[in-house]
């Protein structure tokens, strides 16, 4: 077992935890944010997407010692009451069914739109193509993405700088 | 559905911490007692879990949904139907899960699309009868004529005097009062909130990581399980080693365990340990042998290749019959004679099995994410020796469901768990755990006979070979399986003069279950896929086709429908237009499929157009959500995933030999819902059966290819 510390969503954590176990379960058991999913275990369905100094990762192929001194979101620090572009587009189409991959799809989401202010939907495919939904919510995803890069556009905002 | 006369012991005045409370619910006949509270219970909610509305003196409303939400939104739609009657505004009241509870709710598994159609008269009615109380009892207080006020957001207001009371204020008295005799119902012109396409109640807690599925459920002292099981699915532990097991930190124990899977057991062996990572180590250092001598040790190809020859050598069971089409078919010149063939598959919900059980001796608390509370309730008490009441059963959000999350063995393992260790267990099944273990919805293989004279049809012969769910549950083997022709239009049965559907009984030790649209998932390829061969054999176009065999002017209007929509009439010949109409839990739904060859001559689908009728209907953004993810769950079936077995074992470990459609799989979906006055059919899976077939007619018009056999590859199919 070791000290982990990093931060998480802004706040400081030391985690205990062996430094081999994936970041997913550190996350979730040790640090206790639950918004983040455990699908397949081997990065296959991006439902544990978190981001890792403003990047995607999928935590449940990173390991915890990777995050040492580094800095992390989850889906419950993307923005103050559920109020990032992506997730107010979300809201607005009615994206999830189950909702068990949306922390998943929203992460991978908002860093397509940091990225990429103007997805086209060969832009979308591609960076979305990593998120799997067993409820086949896809085409409200890509209508919720063009819907928040609209918004995004129109408040002059580009989704939380990290 | 039969609706219940409402009586006075349907309303209880309960007294809870927060107050009194207006309780509603329906009751079953035989146990229509009242039912005081008690504090216990109380203090658990604030009040009473026993009925769908609570209103306390505060006026604060909780509406609690007996039916598990896995996506298909009845989180939204019982609050919706609900709140319409009581004239509440839905914004401001509370949702909340009930826990299992047959007597209080009646039948609470989430399955069969059922839902709303088996409860939405009774609920209305309940919610109309609350309201008219309110009414009444805010009437008797200012000692006025009940004609001369109304309930609106939750208030009931005196006309002439503009006074109001909010329903907190009235709880205490309406609950002495007598239920109305005779309640009259809104007329659906009226509805304020049903049949509008309002926001999910559910959504902005699934946009936060807020809302609590199975997994994230905590409780105080709750230790992690993982458990080896037999990957062959049957049989007994014949001995473990644990030795490096329980050297890896964490692990507390190390127990054999079980589970019933229908009236047959599995053996495991759990690893217990202080967190999930732990367990997993724990289980990787596990040496298991395992007993499974007694069962066949089956491939896929032994599967399929037996139930060809059954098909070709048996006649089965009749299911249904009417005139003669086996001599029709003995004598003609001519006959079709064709085999479709569907896989084994598997539900692959994206949260995968887990539960929580806390054995407290003669009392045992499970919460997990469970689609049928009330048979797991009924299961573990007559498997562990409870009292139906000793076995709490708590339901969180589902990610996912299809039919797997109403099962008992995980919900039974996790009890077993939890009173071989003596304390409180989360058991954690892994993607490979979900997707090896089973059960699965059975491979079937479909004998399609027909004779087509003069451009109608002569005979018609359905032949199926597949396992039975029912025999697992006690059915009686000499019985044809109930779904041998779920999905079929019932108005070909009048309109096709000869006709046999039979059922081969088929076994194989793999337990098999219902998936989503269960036998119609199936059929519906089979049945629709062989119509369309008819349509062309009879030189027919294939809408105009169905049409001429479905006399019934509700369809009528919906093939109408389909046709306007989808552009039929006015496409080219041979351009890649295929239809295909399945019935499915008293909905019925339409599909054009739309499909061209790029200039890779790789097929591509260009679009889909879905018509749903489900008649009375409360949320029309539900059901075309529900309808676009019953296409993409039936894009992925198939198109791109089976289970196979090689040597009794699944050959599908996680999804990357069990591929899902992704976002750049899917084609532009258009659905679009009938409104008419028919009783409310289901919604979460009849547009499920249909894409399949209209798929495969489109490749067929556009290529001449008929596909028979699912699933195939999109890639490869044309070239």
């Amino acid at each position: 077992m070791a000290i982990i510390s990093c931060k998480i969503n802004n706040k400081e954590y030391k985690l205990d935890a062996d430094p081999e176990m994936p970041l997913l379960w550190a996350i979730r058991d040790v640090a206790k944010l639950k918004g983040t999913k455990f699908g397949c275990g081997v990065a296959q369905c991006g439902a544990c997407v978190v981001h890792l100094n403003g990047q995607a990762v999928r935590s449940c192929v990173t390991k915890v010692k990777r995050v040492e001194g580094q800095n992390l979101v989850t889906i419950e620090g993307l923005s103050e009451n559920n109020s990032h572009p992506v997730q107010l587009a979300w809201q607005e189409i009615d994206v999830p069914q189950c909702g068990y991959c949306h922390s998943g799809q929203i992460m991978s989401a908002a860093v397509l739109l940091r990225e990429n202010p103007s997805p086209t939907d060969e832009d979308i495919d591609i960076a979305m193509a990593g998120n799997i939904c067993r409820c086949g919510t896809y085409p409200r995803i890509r209508k919720a993405i063009h819907m928040a890069a609209e918004m995004q556009r129109k408040s002059g905002k580009n989704g939380k700088k990290i | 559905m039969e609706t219940k006369t409402i009586s006075r012991r349907d309303f209880l005045k309960v007294s809870a911490m927060s107050g009194a409370v207006l309780s509603l619910g329906f009751y079953l006949p035989a146990t229509g007692k009242a039912k005081v509270i008690k504090t216990v219970e109380a203090e658990t909610f604030g009040v009473e879990l026993n009925a769908w509305i609570h209103i306390d003196t505060a006026g604060k409303v909780t509406i609690f949904s007996h039916r598990a939400e896995m996506g298909q939104g009845v989180y939204q739609a019982i609050p919706q139907i609900i709140a319409e009657e009581l004239e509440v505004n839905l914004d401001k009241v509370d949702i909340v899960f009930a826990q299992g509870d047959q007597k209080k709710y009646g039948n609470q598994v989430t399955g069969g699309s059922s839902t709303v159609r088996g409860s939405y008269k009774n609920l209305l009615k309940l919610s109309a009868s609350a309201r008219e109380m309110l009414m009444e009892a805010a009437a008797k207080k200012w000692g006025v004529d009940r004609s001369a006020c109304y309930a609106e957001n939750g208030h009931v207001f005196h006309r002439p005097t503009k006074k109001s009371f909010h329903y907190g204020e009235l709880v205490v008295d309406a609950s002495k009062l007598e239920p109305p005799k005779d309640v009259v119902l809104k007329k659906r012109t009226d509805y304020k909130l049903i049949g509008k396409p309002l926001h999910r109640q559910d959504t902005k807690l699934k946009t936060n990581g807020t809302a609590t599925f199975g997994l994230d459920k905590e409780i105080p002292g709750m230790l992690y399980a993982v458990v080896e099981r037999n990957p062959r699915l049957r049989g007994v532990v014949k001995s473990f080693d644990d030795t490096a097991t329980r050297k890896i930190p964490g692990v507390k124990h190390v127990v054999k365990t079980r589970m019933g899977v229908f009236d047959t057991y599995r053996e495991g062996v759990a690893v217990v340990a202080d967190s999930i990572w732990a367990a997993m180590q724990g289980r990787k250092a596990l040496n298991v042998e395992w007993d499974d001598t007694g069962f066949e040790h089956l491939d896929t190809d032994t599967i399929f290749r037996r139930q060809q020859e059954d098909l070709k050598t048996k006649e089965g069971l009749i299911f249904k019959k009417a005139g003669d089409p086996d001599s029709i078919l003995r004598q003609a010149s001519k006959k079709i004679d064709v085999m479709y063939e569907t896989p084994y598959q598997q539900h692959a919900c994206m949260e995968p099995l887990n539960c929580i059980a806390h054995w407290q001796g003669d009392k045992v608390e499970i919460w997990g994410p469970i689609q049928a509370p009330d048979w797991i309730q009924d299961y573990i008490s007559k498997e562990m020796n409870l009292t139906r009441e000793n076995v709490v059963v708590n339901m969180t959000f589902l990610g996912g469901g299809f039919g797997r999350k109403a099962f008992m063995d995980y919900p039974h393992e996790a009890c077993v768990i939890s009173k071989e260790i003596g304390s409180p267990v989360q058991v954690v099944w892994t993607r490979e755990d979900d997707m090896t273990q089973g059960p699965y919805r059975p491979g079937i293989t479909y004998r399609c006979e027909a004779v087509v004279n003069n451009g109608e049809i002569a005979a018609f012969k359905v032949k199926l070979a597949g396992q039975n769910t029912n025999h697992w549950r006690g059915g009686k083997k000499e019985d044809p399986n109930r779904s041998s022709s779920e999905g079929f239009l019932k108005p070909y049965f009048e309109s096709i003069q000869n006709i046999s559907i039979q059922d081969i009984p088929f076994e194989t030790p793999i337990p098999p279950i219902w998936w989503r649209s269960v036998y119609a998932s199936t059929n519906g390829f089979a049945y629709e896929s062989f119509l369309d061969e008819l349509a062309i054999e009879a030189k027919k176009d294939p809408l105009e086709f169905r049409r001429q065999y479905l006399k019934d002017e509700r369809l009528h209007t919906q093939i109408q429908k389909i046709e306007d929509v989808s552009g039929w009439k006015t496409r080219r010949k041979n351009s890649g237009y295929g239809v295909a109409i399945t019935e499915c839990f008293n909905s019925t739904v339409g599909m054009v499929v739309k499909v061209s060859k790029g200039s890779d001559s790789k097929i591509k689908i260009d679009h889909v157009w879905a018509v749903m009728d489900c008649g009375w209907y409360v949320n029309p953004d539900t059901i075309k959500a529900q309808v676009e993810g019953s296409i993409v769950m039936a894009l992925g079936a198939a198109t791109m995933h089976q289970i196979n077995f090689i040597d009794g074992m699944t050959v599908q470990k996680n999804f990357y030999n069990y591929a899902m459609p992704r976002i750049n799989d899917i084609p532009p979906i258009d659905v679009f819902v009938m409104d008419n006055n028919a009783d409310a059919g289901g919604v979460g899976e009849p547009g499920l059966p249909p894409f399949a077939p209209a798929l495969t007619n489109a490749i067929y018009d556009l290529t001449g290819q008929r596909i028979r056999k699912l699933p195939f590859n999109m890639e490869t199919v044309a070239k």
